[in-house]
């Protein structure tokens, strides 16, 4: 084989495979955007209130609990709260069980269950979502102005 | 690039490369692991569950790193049939499965107590969970072509088509509602406060010369055992 013709085949086979990547990335992409209605894990409290599901259809309900809605009621186990979108809309949550470490006011949640006929959402498990921030303990009370200057402590002597 | 596709230019080069990967990684990711594990201070909402963080992300990091090894030496495989491309490509499966898998436990145990599950199926876990499929197929893939003397060609082509479960599960949490936080590291900024942040681009970049480090052993173990395959065979046409 000549070095020119080795060349050929070389950049024949570059356009090809780069043409088979472009394919399966779009095919990808299609896949994707195909789903993205279908692979949400959970539906926002705006879809419920646009379009409330079928009274005790499963289903999962996620946003972020409204603040100073969590009430325990008179058995003890039982709790109401609200979960909010962080704007208008609003669905009232039952949940009788053992409550996740990270459930608190302004803070992400994620309910299994079902509506009830009086537009209650009655939750059987009930999930805490985290979110992207880790921030340390003692750091949380601080101004800013302290935070920077313990974080600026805590590295020296890194570099 | 053919300098290094060079055989014994890469046996000279990985003969003293690999151990200083293992070296280096191996101090890096001890320091890194007890400062995470003793000296960072609890987390606002996790508390001390946050230091699950320090193995969880080089994890998942290397766990996607790995194919995206495989995927890059398949496309060099395929298009220039560099034979070290489908080496390093091989190399990289198993420990690329490895990270996967324990990026996958560690994120089991650290989801009981922060979300109250051990398990959910939303995109990034299901997606991640593929990812270990995927590996797990290759492998066997790979074992089989190498054992009947065949071309990489065929685990290539699937090393490529695997890339695609790349992006996705990187996007995964921003495409779709999940249980999984969205990214906390984008390029630029940073969600993790500093004490955090520091010893875990310490662990990150501990556990990828790890990574490295093991791919090149693996390489030359792989190029020994052709050698002597070779030789043995030779022996045996000159007795014959």
């Amino acid at each position: 084989m000549s070095e020119s013709k080795g060349l050929k085949a070389k950049h024949q086979r570059l356009v090809l495979v780069s043409l088979a990547l472009i394919a399966l990335v779009g095919a990808g992409l299609l896949a994707s955007w195909g789903l993205r209605n279908q692979a949400n894990y959970f539906y926002l409290p705006d879809q419920f209130v646009a379009a409330p599901p079928p009274v005790g259809q499963a289903i999962r309900l996620g946003g972020m609990v409204a603040e100073g809605s969590i009430k325990t009621l008179e058995d003890g186990v039982t709790v109401s709260f609200i979960v909010t979108d962080q704007k208008e809309a609003r669905v009232p949550v039952l949940y009788t069980g053992i409550l996740p470490d990270l459930f608190v006011e302004n803070s992400g949640v994620v309910a299994d269950g079902s509506m009830d006929a009086k537009g209650v959402f009655v939750a059987e498990e009930l999930l805490a979502k985290h979110d992207e921030n880790y921030v340390p303990k003692e750091l949380e009370e601080m101004s800013q102005h302290q935070a920077a200057k313990m974080a600026q402590e805590t590295t020296v002597g890194l570099d | 690039m053919h300098a290094f596709a060079n055989p014994t230019r890469f046996l000279k080069l990985a003969s003293w490369l690999t151990p200083l990967l293992l070296v280096g990684g191996l101090v890096l990711v001890a320091i890194s692991l007890v400062w995470g594990l003793f000296y960072v201070p609890p987390d606002r909402l996790m508390g001390e569950t946050v230091r699950i963080l320090f193995i969880h992300v080089p994890a998942a990091w290397l766990g996607m790193g790995g194919w995206s090894a495989i995927a890059i030496s398949s496309l060099v495989y395929l298009v220039w049939k560099h034979p070290l491309a489908a080496l390093a490509a091989r190399a990289s499966a198993v420990p690329g499965m490895v990270f996967t898998a324990v990026c996958l436990a560690t994120g089991s145990i650290w989801g009981r107590p922060t979300w109250g599950s051990w398990w959910v199926w939303d995109g990034r876990l299901t997606s991640m969970l593929v990812l270990l499929f995927l590996y797990a197929g290759y492998i066997a893939l790979a074992q089989a072509s190498a054992r009947d003397g065949g071309s990489y060609k065929i685990p290539a082509i699937f090393g490529l088509v695997g890339a695609i479960n790349i992006p996705i599960i990187n996007r995964s949490v921003v495409w779709w509602n999940s249980l999984h936080q969205p990214p906390s590291i984008t390029v630029g900024k940073s969600a993790i406060d500093p004490a955090f942040l520091v010893p875990l681009l310490i662990a990150v970049l501990g556990f990828s010369l790890l990574f490295g480090g093991v791919v090149l052993a693996r390489m030359r173990a792989l190029l020994a055992d052709f050698q002597a395959e070779a030789r043995l065979r030779r022996k045996a046409m000159e007795a014959a």
